[in-house]
């Protein structure tokens, strides 16, 4: 079948409608380029009520949400997750990695949590303060002014604190603890372990005439449908139209390579068109990847010719290679104070979490070089499938037996709501040339497009952080008067530590750096191979902090943008 | 049982929580939700989503006898109660149904133990379980109903995973139902301002908000005002 060329040559293509793509998409249109975006889901608004799923309750669905047909419940605004029907991929034998995809307008950022953290100053100097990794030929000094307007453009609520590493900002006001957050603060005080107001982006205050303000249903995971949280098309993608920028939307449109000329430029990318199994070329006169860090680094990798054969911007044979995402472990504690709760009241909140502890420590009297940020999960949430089950398993830590049935069962479901607190710690693992993806040449997807092989293990140092946050969780319950439910995993589980890829913050397949043979793409994310290709995901970090990475995505995005404009204005790729 | 009618009736629900989404108060015209109808058909399934629910539907996983034995069963393990129904007004049989087929790995076990108990209550009783008294049906919950809670389930007898499996569902059908959570007392699930834990919430617990902490947060009343900054970055309105 004859490949379809259209005769359009837009001045930018973006491959990907996520944080990166979106952002590049609304500073690009608002610059008056004609920009064409191409997504490999369906398009997708969050006021759509015939997508919506905010606001249902679990008797609307047959499964009462239930997790069978989207990993964290049916209401989760992700169509797609670790798994994808039709698009594979595979492993080197002895290692994980599991990879989540979102195929929608707008991609993850329909059902991130919102936590948007800056990186500090440290975070981008690994190498020179513990020798481990490699620093970023940028400072947070580069990035601050973007981080700036970011705040204000999106929103983002939080307190300045005057931390050292956990820079301030132009922050909208927080919401008031939970009741289980109040135990928290209190219970990590006691262990010396500082507690501050989350940094999310939900309006919590009024930013412009065109989004919402939250109103506290706690279900950010379901992208809001009045736009209050921060998803890439509500709030860069739609804007950026209404603005009357010039942006075509391709939707289930997987692209397949970037396409170059004789000289070796991108002229374009070719994509499959899901709808009708064709295949299609765009032609542009620059090529802006913000597919996620792993599938930037296949498409690269698929784009194979003459000048580039082994694939593109990989003379350094770096794409794809440095892969890594946060660490993470987790526990959960049964706080007997927190029992028989007045639920009076509607508790849900935003989504996630009211307080978090980003980093305390001091790495040089620990046995492992970064840290991590505590999240913190708990409270009177809207039950859905699950709720209820083992309804009296706490009888045990009063003596007494856990079962039965009758009457009883009604005051168990009572007596228990809400007195459980979680914990998630979310740490910095090391950057490795040994943690890569690369191309399984024996294996594509449904569209004919070669897939992804991971091959990716965590060292000691990563074990060893997981430790530290399994032994502060078990602290902090103590001093909550909890018991730490479960078996708390030693050596033998790696403390808890979870699979690569679970934390859904893998950055760094195409990091930057001023040398072109140990790194992919220059300060400006720019490949250094091709100068009419750019890159905006995560690809690009050399090095994930203890914070999450879709703030620094956005901020890294905005600064591209910014160069790939001034470029595009003196005419100089 | 009719399968058509038991979507037929979550559908309804749908519908009537929309009602009372409209039926509520406060801030939401300004914040702009009331704007939003949901659509009761959907329940914000994609097409494959929803297509695979209706090949679920379309399959039976039990037959009539098994569907009132799970009815029976359900009810003597939460007994209905005045004004919040029991599992027979939350439809926790067609749930349970629903989720034997959703989850295979339940299919099992849920089909099992319903022969199980049978033949415990026939070789009791000289009766179907359903049909026997209430006190010889408890006389049988008695024995399997209570499990050690360090034996991890799946290392017990079948008529204990059961039991207790039974006991998951027909406790988390119920109190996922309109009459359960209505029972449970769950406020939320609606546009609100949240303002933090009420007074006599706090002292109950022993908790108190610290003033500094609290200076911080959002003042409710300013919140359509748009946010303004100096430079550096204190919140000017």
């Amino acid at each position: 079948m004859q490949i379809i060329e259209s005769p359009e040559i837009y001045d930018v293509i973006i491959v990907g409608s996520g944080a990166g793509g979106g952002m590049a998409t609304k500073q690009l249109a608002d610059a008056g380029f004609n920009v064409a975006v191409v997504e490999a889901g369906p398009y997708f608004d969050p006021a759509d009520p015939k997508t919506m799923t905010q606001l249902k309750w679990p008797y609307e669905s047959p499964r009462r949400g239930a997790n069978t047909d989207r990993a964290f419940g049916e209401w989760d605004m992700s169509y797609g997750d670790w798994e994808v029907e039709g698009e594979p991929y595979t492993h080197v034998e002895g290692t994980e990695f599991k990879w989540w995809r979102s195929r929608m307008l707008g991609g993850r950022t329909n059902h991130w949590g919102r936590i948007s953290l800056r990186f500090g100053p440290k975070d981008f100097k690994g190498k020179t303060r513990d020798g481990y990794g490699e620093d970023w030929p940028i400072g947070y000094e580069d990035v601050k002014p973007y981080y700036d307007k970011l705040d204000k453009l999106i929103g983002v609520f939080g307190t300045n604190e005057g931390l050292e590493n956990d820079p301030d900002g132009f922050f909208l006001p927080p919401p008031k603890p939970r009741l289980h957050e109040l135990f928290y603060i209190n219970g990590a005080k006691k262990a010396g372990i500082p507690v501050i107001p989350s940094r999310m982006s939900m309006l919590t205050k009024r930013i412009n005439k065109d989004r919402g303000v939250c109103f506290y249903c706690g279900q950010c995971s379901r992208s809001c449908s009045v736009y209050a949280d921060f998803s890439s098309g509500s709030c860069l993608i739609f804007p950026a139209q209404k603005s009357g920028g010039k942006v075509k939307l391709y939707v289930n449109a997987m692209v397949r390579e970037v396409t170059t000329n004789a000289e070796g430029k991108a002229t374009g990318v070719s994509y499959v068109n899901k709808e009708d199994r064709k295949e299609y070329k765009l032609r542009a006169k620059v090529v802006v990847l913000a597919a996620s860090a792993c599938s930037s680094a296949r498409i690269l990798l698929n784009s194979k010719s003459g000048q580039h054969p082994n694939g593109l911007g990989n003379s350094s044979n770096l794409v794809g290679k440095y892969l890594h995402d946060s660490t993470g472990s987790s526990a959960a504690g049964f706080i007997p104070a927190l029992m028989n709760r007045d639920i009076s009241y509607n508790e849900d909140g935003v989504g996630g979490m009211h307080v978090y502890s980003p980093w305390w420590g001091d790495n040089t009297k620990l046995d492992f070089p970064r840290g991590y940020h505590i999240e913190v999960w708990g409270g009177i949430g809207q039950p859905n499938y699950g709720f209820g089950f083992n309804p009296n398993d706490f009888n045990k830590f009063f003596g007494l037996r856990v079962g039965g049935y009758g009457d009883s069962l009604r005051e168990d479901v009572k007596k228990y709501y809400g007195c459980v607190i979680g914990f998630g710690g979310r740490g910095e693992g090391i950057a490795r040339k040994e943690n890569y993806c690369e191309i399984d040449p024996t294996t594509v997807d449904q569209y004919g497009i070669p897939v992804l092989k991971f091959n990716y293990k965590w060292s000691d140092l990563e074990k060893r952080q997981a430790k530290h946050m399994q032994d502060t969780f078990e602290e902090i319950i103590h001093n909550m008067g909890g018991h730490y439910l479960g078996e708390k995993p030693g050596k033998e589980k790696n403390y808890g530590l979870n699979a690569p890829g679970e934390i859904i913050h893998e950055v760094g397949t195409t990091r930057m750096g001023n040398d072109p043979k140990t790194s992919v793409t220059n300060k400006f994310q720019q490949l250094h191979d091709v100068d009419n290709v750019f890159i905006v995901d995560a690809g690009p970090f050399v090095s994930q902090a203890d914070k999450n990475c879709t703030w620094t995505i956005l901020a890294l995005s905005m600064r591209a943008s910014d160069y790939i404009i001034q470029q595009l204005k003196q005419q100089s790729i | 049982m009719d399968r058509r009618k038991s979507i037929q009736t979550i559908i309804l629900g749908a519908g009537a929580s929309a009602l009372a989404f409209h039926g509520c108060q406060t801030d939401v015209n300004k914040s702009g939700a009331a704007a939003v109808q949901p659509d009761p058909n959907y329940f914000g399934r994609t097409p494959k989503e929803l297509e695979r629910i209706e090949e679920l539907h379309a399959k039976q996983l039990f037959n009539a006898h098994e569907m009132e034995t799970i009815a029976v069963l359900s009810t003597v393990i939460l007994p209905p109660n005045e004004p919040h129904g029991g599992p027979i007004e939350a439809q926790v049989p067609e749930f349970i149904e629903f989720m034997g087929k959703d989850i295979p790995e339940l299919e099992t076990t849920l089909l099992g133990g319903l022969m199980w108990l049978d033949h415990k209550s026939n070789t009791e009783f000289g009766v179907a379980f359903k049909s026997a008294s209430l006190e010889q049906q408890k006389e049988i919950c008695d024995q399997i109903c209570w499990h050690d809670p360090e034996i991890p389930l799946d290392k017990q007898p079948l008529e204990i995973q059961f039991f207790a499996l039974m006991r998951n569902l027909t406790v988390s059908g119920y109190y996922t139902s309109k009459v359960g959570i209505a029972d449970l007392g769950y406020k939320g699930n609606m546009p609100n301002i949240w303002d933090g834990v009420p007074e006599e919430v706090l002292k109950q617990h022993g908790v108190a908000y610290d003033p500094e902490w609290i200076a911080k947060c959002v003042d409710q009343s300013k919140r359509h005002i748009v946010a303004q900054w100096d430079d550096d970055g204190n919140l000017l309105t």
